[in-house]
């Protein structure tokens, strides 16, 4: 298999993984943004959005475009119990930041208990959406899927950018996490935002747990490696900026992706995380943060 | 005076009382014959676990239905490491220490076993492990003295013996197939945790036994979920096979995606991939994927005739009556190592000392689950490669490779 063969199935795989990362680095990027938490059970939306797909799909039998969508209506619905149940209190009893990260552990380690009860510890898979014979480009096998990853990744990110800068609701969403006591003084509902963000982090975890479940499988333990590298993510690209979380999260899946075919294997988690620590030593606001903004932001 | 004599006659009776009583004691309760079990039931590790503790069950009611060990009961205390090397060895202490067993079977993972391994030994009981890695049952100088070639060790750790084959023997099996087939380039891909190092550490090691020549060597994680990267760089690497060693979903992803890039050459697993679930799970990817299995998958497609047969039909078939699943060579591993130690009872009782000489020199030509086991003071694992069925995946289900 010559270089640009290898090239383009290494591009291919990076930006599968990287999409995953993108989604949930965007995700942990618009709960902090609107709380100022870091929500450690992020990884675990992903892991219901494939197991519920599944549940519909193959237990159910309904087809994929309808299972599709319930999946990301209930995920979000998990997203918004989960906050109105665990963070709303703490929240307005001004708990400090450490005890709500940990009651986002704590939710983590839950949504694993539910979903070991349910689901079991057994792995599960999902038929492709759409065909599951590899494509050929120019040397490389690309399973279709790989584009139905990048396709709905792509499209959540447009929407999400759509959403913050074109919409009202966004607009005020974006203004809750410059300054919440001054949006909430200009009228925005700051409760509600909150409960807005949870909402759309499940969803774009679901979407990612959905269309990467046909080529690697869900499990109920999936998602703390999963939060780890998208944490990674929305570091590297400066916590607080979506954007720079969903490239960070592409750039991961690249960085692994090439430097297990051309260094080692043994050394593609090492690399990345090298790389963020080697970021932010230099810039400690991340790749596209800026300085003053990374101040502003406390954890 | 009085009641100094009252006092003395009531004393008197006690003393009479506690005498009679002893002696009633042992023919009253017959204490039973206690079996330390310990595996790993929840936790990563449950689908061994699992299978394990049911047949410790389902094994428990038949001994004790055909009359125990010479009469008496036999009680497996079974109790659950959680698949974590701390929880095992805590388990073990509890068994050895409380509940005073005469012999100690488990865990389902080599690094459990290997923790639970000094305390036996410090407490000289046998343990009979069901996790397959050779360092179990070998010493440490021993093993390190063997490590650059192929030879087999010589010495083994006195206490602790080993149902399942050890990997080395599922790697010859893998080599002597292929050697056959005339393939000399081969691709190995590894996971990086206890099962994955130590069968690359034998792949390795095994390869110029067979004249093959490793021409690449991948790992990866645990909990990866894309191993195209390194089947790509396997596929340029110019081998004609690819080994995946690894056991749980990675098995699956790794099958998944050697399909997905129609890598041209064949796919084997390791004797890890004995379940249908694998099958089931990998939707049509793993047609024809080749493994090293015991017989217990592909029982039915043996001769009557084979020296296995009757055990093998006998597990498969009321296994899966009673538990509604698959039969699994796991659980196989559990019914192996509980029918050594009641054979070792029943030759010599339960003495500790007496049950580790019978397992070392008297498990001879002994059919069990996962082979014709020989055992002997130089080998506590009794099989070798011929405890493997080379099997093929045809059409959904096993079939005898060609």
């Amino acid at each position: 298999m010559d270089l640009q063969s290898q090239i383009i199935q290494y591009l291919a795989t990076g930006l599968t993984l990287g999409s995953i990362y993108a989604m949930v680095g965007l995700g942990f990027t618009i709960i902090y943004n609107a709380t100022g938490i870091i929500n450690l059970a992020q990884g675990e939306f992903v892991m219901f959005g494939g197991l519920i797909m599944v549940f519909f799909t193959t237990t159910l039998g309904l087809p994929l475009f309808v299972s599709f969508f319930i999946t990301l209506a209930l995920t979000t619905a998990i997203g918004m119990i989960y906050e109105l149940l665990f963070i709303r209190h703490p929240s307005k009893k001004k708990a400090p930041m450490m005890t709500l990260l940990i009651i986002t552990v704590a939710v983590s380690i839950f949504f694993r208990g539910i979903a070991m009860f349910i689901w079991g510890k057994d792995p599960y898979s999902l038929p492709h959406f759409s065909s599951a014979k590899p494509i050929i480009i120019g040397g490389a096998a690309i399973l279709p899927q790989v584009f139905w990853i990048l396709g709905l990744s792509l499209l959540a990110v447009i929407l999400m950018n759509l959403f913050f800068n074109r919409t009202i609701t966004g607009k005020a969403m974006s203004a809750c996490s410059v300054n919440r006591l001054a949006a909430s003084l200009v009228g925005i509902d700051a409760s509600k935002m909150v409960l807005l963000s949870f909402a759309l982090s499940a969803t774009l975890g679901a979407l990612a747990g959905a269309s990467i479940t046909p080529i690697a499988l869900m499990e109920y333990d999936r998602g703390p490696m999963l939060a780890l590298k998208g944490f990674c993510a929305a570091v590297l690209g400066g916590l607080g900026f979506g954007t720079g979380a969903v490239v960070a999260g592409f750039l991961l899946g690249l960085i692994e992706s090439f430097t297990t075919g051309f260094i080692s294997s043994g050394f593609k988690d090492a690399t990345a995380l090298i790389i963020l620590i080697l970021v932010l030593f230099i810039k400690p606001s991340g790749i596209f943060g800026s300085a003053d903004v990374g101040k502003i932001k406390k954890i | 005076m009085s009641n100094k004599i009252l006092s003395k006659v009531s004393l008197i009776t006690a003393y009479t009382i506690c005498f009679c009583l002893s002696l009633t004691g042992p023919a009253m309760a017959q204490e039973p014959i206690k079996i330390g079990f310990v595996a790993s039931i929840t936790g990563g590790a449950s689908f061994l676990g699992q299978p394990e503790k049911d047949t410790a069950l389902m094994v428990q009611e038949w001994i004790n239905k055909e009359g125990g060990v010479k009469g008496v009961p036999v009680q497996i205390i079974i109790e659950d490491s959680k698949s974590d090397p701390s929880q095992a060895v805590l388990a073990t202490k509890k068994l050895i220490e409380s509940d005073k067993v005469v012999a100690i079977i488990g865990s389902s993972t080599s690094g459990e076993s290997m923790a639970m391994a000094p305390i036996c030994e410090a407490a000289k009981i046998p343990m009979i492990s069901m996790a397959a890695a050779m360092q179990i049952v070998t010493p440490a100088d021993e093993y390190k003295r063997i490590v650059g070639t192929f030879e087999s060790p010589r010495v083994q750790r006195p206490w602790i013996f080993k149902t399942p084959q050890t990997d080395t023997s599922a790697v010859e099996a893998i080599y002597a197939f292929m050697k056959k087939k005339g393939i000399t380039k081969v691709g190995i891909v590894t996971v990086s945790d206890g099962f994955g190092s130590s069968g690359r550490n034998e792949l390795k090691r095994m390869a110029p036994k067979y004249d093959i020549n490793l021409v690449a060597d991948e790992v990866y994680g645990p909990k990866d979920a894309d191993m195209t990267a390194q089947l790509t760089k396997i596929k340029t690497s110019g081998a004609q096979a690819v080994i995946n060693w690894s056991v749980g979903p990675t098995q699956v992803i790794v099958t998944k995606n050697w399909k997905a890039l129609a890598m041209g050459m064949p796919l084997y697993q390791s004797h890890g991939f004995g379940s249908k679930q694998n099958i089931e799970l990998a939707g049509g990817s793993a047609e024809g994927v080749i493994a090293p299995l015991g017989r217990l998958v592909a029982w039915n497609k043996l001769l009557t005739t084979h020296p296995q047969y009757k055990v093998l039909s006998r597990y498969a078939t009321e296994y899966v009556k009673r538990t509604k699943a698959e039969v699994s060579t796991f659980g196989g591993h559990g019914y192996d190592a509980i029918y050594m130690t009641i054979d070792a009872l029943k030759a010599v009782g339960p003495d500790k000392t007496k049950v580790r000489d019978f397992l070392e020199n008297n498990i001879k030509n002994w059919p069990g689950t996962g082979g014709v086991f020989n055992m002997s003071a130089a080998d506590h694992t009794g099989l070798d490669l011929n405890a493997f069925e080379m099997i093929q995946v045809e059409k959904g289900d096993w079939a005898l490779a060609k």
